[in-house]
């Protein structure tokens, strides 16, 4: 098999619900050179080393012409990336402004604050499965959450969903390396552009008459462009990632099922558990947007100046150097360091939302439904190879207690 | 009976005693029990209370956030032992292998581990030190009590000594809204751990957030009034400042008294160990029943010319404490190195800042990522043309980077580019130790691995 294929099949549709043959084989060559002259990592520590490199950039200006460059505005638009796509003293400035209002220190309580309405919206979410013999787990469940808890935390008005909801996948889309087959570049371009002007009008209303949520809280202290990037990039990430978490949490348990009877006996086993799917199944399986800045020497190999940068996260935590038996999945798992949210600067930044959410949802999700079994498996899959999960995942179910 | 069967017996039915029930012991004595030692375990400490952690005291804990008493160190597993808290070891006889304790009681054993780690350097006037007012940190009854003194009406407090624990408490001091003199006998705050350079970053920092620095003075008495209040501190230019509160933090000093006589290798600067944490005798001869590790233990290192290390930092105490108590309980081709790179952070003045390495031995120093200006940076220590230490303000995250630059004995200065790199070119300045060392010879060693069990020595031909 020739280096060019392995990419392609990973990125290749028929292979989404089951990625992780083509990772191990990956593994076998942990920085592995694909003919266009970008470089595959996908072993724990050389991707954990990497992530935290300095002369690793996630500003993918810094490619030479003729790479893709993921996150990049067009330059007509005039519209500066947002904090992924940019390196420090940038990317920490933008990044503690906005953890103002969002997390400790100054605001160790806000996230806390929104685990009553988000409680109320799983309870409301499973009060609707009552009658039926068969759900959509993505659609009647994992999807909401997260936009509720995203619209929450900006903002933004619930009911303006529908609308976003188109923009947010167009644009996920856009960083999924072969996206650009179905005029996906285009189609996110104009994507960014609505909902930029959707954002700007919001955001004007917000400096005029601030309310709840950080959009309000962060219009004094940044430039309209950055704090609309910024939106763009929360609004998308609260759309696109946690809706797989919880869907691959479920997916998962219900593929085992000795599992979930345990969990339903040991609710304490949460923590681990979701740690653990992080781990087996990470909502972000891959980051392909990073560039080396200088030569660097990792595992035997040297990826040059200038070269385009794979982070292989789902590869590398299945890494048996790193992981025991690592394609089991084993909620008892001793130090599960897994990189599911990342490591280093560009750390998941709503990953304690993230968890929260989680938290508010499996155990209540496992407590109350009564499942028979997955209706299909696999289920069918989105087309974003990055941010992957299923598109819907049918489950029958026999009952809901209260 | 061979050297095996001996440790199949000691593991199943031997008595291990620990002394010193702090981070190191209770971590030792954890790693014990998840080997499988099923023998007794004895853990002996001078305070009364179950292991507790330590930085929060003179940070969280001054600011009412948290409470001293809520520190205790979370268990990692049950450790099945007899507790013998609230009485210090008072000797130690080597050939009855026993541990005296200061009550009379003695304390039988197969294998020892000496985690009795560092205590405050007291004021060394005792009268001034009596005063109502006068401080230390380092326990958690000392952080109680600052706390309630700094809760209650307190006009000006003065912090004897700039260097981590000090900085800290002057920080709280000032997040409580308190009036603070630091009286720091050096050019600058943290000077000893980190240099002048970076020093006089701290030093920026300390006054932009209303501290009262006065570096290059010493406090040359305390005065109290009539009734033994704290009332004024004398200071060695001649003049005079009103306090009614002192914290006195002028370091540490080793817990080894108590082995006076014994034979071991314990003086004032530690206890000398191998790096499988075995304590030396005084002969220079190695024990094979007695350990050390934490605060207390000092090692030879060798990516820093095999100079002994003594570390008071909080990791090194916990890995540390892990080798030396697999090392109590396995023959000798199953023993590990303790080759713990050096790290250890502190918060200070709204700040992250975190060291790798031994910055003092540097003799240059680039200032890698950001800019000291911005107090956002991460610096890079040289030591004879290798990477050696760095040290961060607000950019802990880098460090994991310097830290495989330093054990793989990388090129200094480090002129490759990365984000926030600021300069085309680095140019090395001297980091401005106050008191420089003398260059030594050696060969250049690199450590390799990922983990503790995966870490041994290999040799590298020194730098052209």
């Amino acid at each position: 098999m020739t280096s060019g294929t392995l990419v392609a099949q990973i990125t290749d549709y028929a292979n989404r619900a089951d990625p992780y043959p083509l990772y191990a084989e990956l593994r076998g060559t942990p920085v592995r050179r694909e003919d266009d002259g970008s470089y595959l990592v996908s072993t724990y520590y050389e991707v954990r080393s990497l992530a935290n490199d300095p002369r690793l950039s996630n500003d993918t200006g810094n490619r030479p012409a003729g790479y893709a460059r993921p996150g990049q505005p067009a330059p007509e638009s005039g519209l500066p990336p947002s904090f992924i796509f940019t390196d420090p003293p940038v990317h920490d400035r933008l990044r503690d402004t906005i953890n103002r209002p969002f997390g400790p220190p100054h605001s160790p309580r806000f996230l806390d604050g929104l685990r009553g309405e988000l409680a109320k919206t799983v309870t409301e979410l499973l009060d609707a499965f009552e009658g039926k013999d068969q759900v959509d787990i993505v659609e009647d469940f994992s999807y909401p959450l997260p936009v509720t808890a995203i619209c929450r935390v900006l903002g933004v008005p619930r009911e303006d969903e529908p609308r976003f909801h188109v923009w947010a996948d167009a644009l996920a889309s856009s960083i999924d390396p072969h996206s650009g087959e179905d005029g996906g570049p285009e189609k996110a371009q104009r994507a960014r552009q609505d909902m930029g002007a959707y954002l700007i009008d919001l955001i004007e209303t917000k400096r005029r008459h601030p309310g709840p949520g950080i959009l309000s809280a962060l219009a004094p202290d940044m430039t309209p462009a950055d704090l609309e990037a910024t939106a763009v990039l929360l609004l998308v990430a609260g759309h696109e990632t946690t809706v797989n978490a919880i869907s691959n949490t479920t997916l998962t348990l219900l593929r085992h099922p000795d599992l979930l009877q345990r969990f339903q006996k040991e609710p304490e086993l949460a923590v681990p558990l979701i740690e653990e799917v992080l781990r087996y199944e990470p909502p972000v399986q891959f980051v392909p947007w990073t560039t080396a800045l200088a030569d660097i020497d990792i595992a035997g190999t040297t990826i040059p100046k200038g070269s385009p940068v794979w982070l292989m996260l789902a590869a590398a935590n299945r890494d048996p150097k790193r992981f025991q038996d690592p394609d089991r999945f084993d909620p008892d798992r001793k130090d599960n360091e897994h990189l599911g949210f990342y490591t280093g600067i560009h750390y998941c930044f709503g990953a304690p939302l993230a968890r929260i959410e989680l938290h508010l949802a499996v155990p209540e999700l496992f407590r109350r439904v009564k499942f028979s079994g997955l209706l299909e498996d696999p289920p069918p899959y989105r087309a974003n190879a990055v941010l992957r999960g299923p598109r819907h995942l049918p489950v029958a179910i026999e009952g809901l207690t209260a | 009976m061979s050297a095996d069967t001996d440790v199949e017996v000691l593991r199943r039915q031997g008595r291990i005693v620990v002394v010193g029930a702090s981070l190191a012991g209770l971590r030792a004595a954890e790693t014990l029990r998840d080997q499988g030692f099923t023998g007794s375990l004895t853990m002996i400490g001078d305070e009364p209370y179950e292991p507790y952690d330590r930085p929060p005291l003179s940070k969280q804990a001054l600011l009412g956030r948290a409470r001293p008493e809520d520190t205790a160190l979370p268990r990692r597993r049950d450790i099945d032992a007899e507790w013998r808290l609230g009485v210090a070891a008072a000797g130690l006889d080597r050939d009855a292998k026993l541990v005296r304790l200061a009550n009379g009681d003695t304390v039988p054993y197969d294998r020892l581990l000496i985690a009795t780690g560092t205590r405050a350097r007291p004021w060394f006037h005792p009268e001034e030190a009596a005063l109502d007012g006068v401080f230390v940190l380092r326990t958690r009854d000392d952080s109680a009590r600052l706390h309630r003194k700094l809760a209650g009406a307190v006009s000006r407090v003065l912090v004897i000594g700039a260097g981590f624990t000090g900085s800290e408490v002057a920080s709280a001091c000032r997040e409580l809204g308190l009036d603070v003199t630091v009286a720091e006998r050096g050019p600058a705050p943290l000077v000893g751990a980190l240099g002048g350079v970076i020093g006089a970053v701290a030093d920026r920092l300390q006054r932009k957030k209303g501290v009262d620095l006065r570096c290059g003075i010493s406090v040359t008495a305390l005065e109290g009034d009539e009734v033994g209040r704290l009332r004024r501190a004398h200071l060695s230019d001649g003049s005079a400042i009103d306090v009614d509160v002192a914290v006195v933090s002028l370091g540490a000093m080793r817990n080894t008294e108590w082995l006076a006589g014994s034979g071991v290798a314990a003086g004032p600067r530690g206890i000398a160990c191998d790096a499988g944490c075995r304590v030396f005798d005084v002969n220079g001869i190695v024990t094979d029943d007695i350990y050390a590790a934490g605060d207390v233990a000092r090692s030879p290192h060798p990516l820093f010319d095999y100079q002994f290390l003594a570390l008071e930092h909080w990791g090194n105490a916990v890995e540390q404490a892990e080798i030396a108590a697999h090392n109590m309980i396995c023959a000798g081709p199953d023993r590990r190195p303790h080759l713990w790179l050096p790290m250890f952070w502190s918060s200070q003045f709204g700040v992250n800042i975190k060291s790798v390495g031994v910055p003092s031995l540097g003799d240059q120093l680039v200032v890698a990522q950001g800019a000291l200006a911005e107090e956002r940076f991460v610096a890079v220590y040289g030591y004879r043309g290798r990477v050696i230490a760095a040290a961060s303000f607000d950019g802990a995250k880098w460090l994991g980077f310097y830290e495989q630059q330093i054990a793989a004995g990388a090129p200094f200065p480090p002129e490759y580019r990365t984000v926030d790199r600021r300069t085309e070119t680095l140019h090395p300045i001297d980091p401005a130790f106050p008191d420089p060392h003398l260059p030594t010879h050696g060969a250049t060693v690199t450590l390799t691995g990922h983990s503790p069990s995966e870490r041994r020595v290999a040799f590298v031909p020194a730098h052209a």
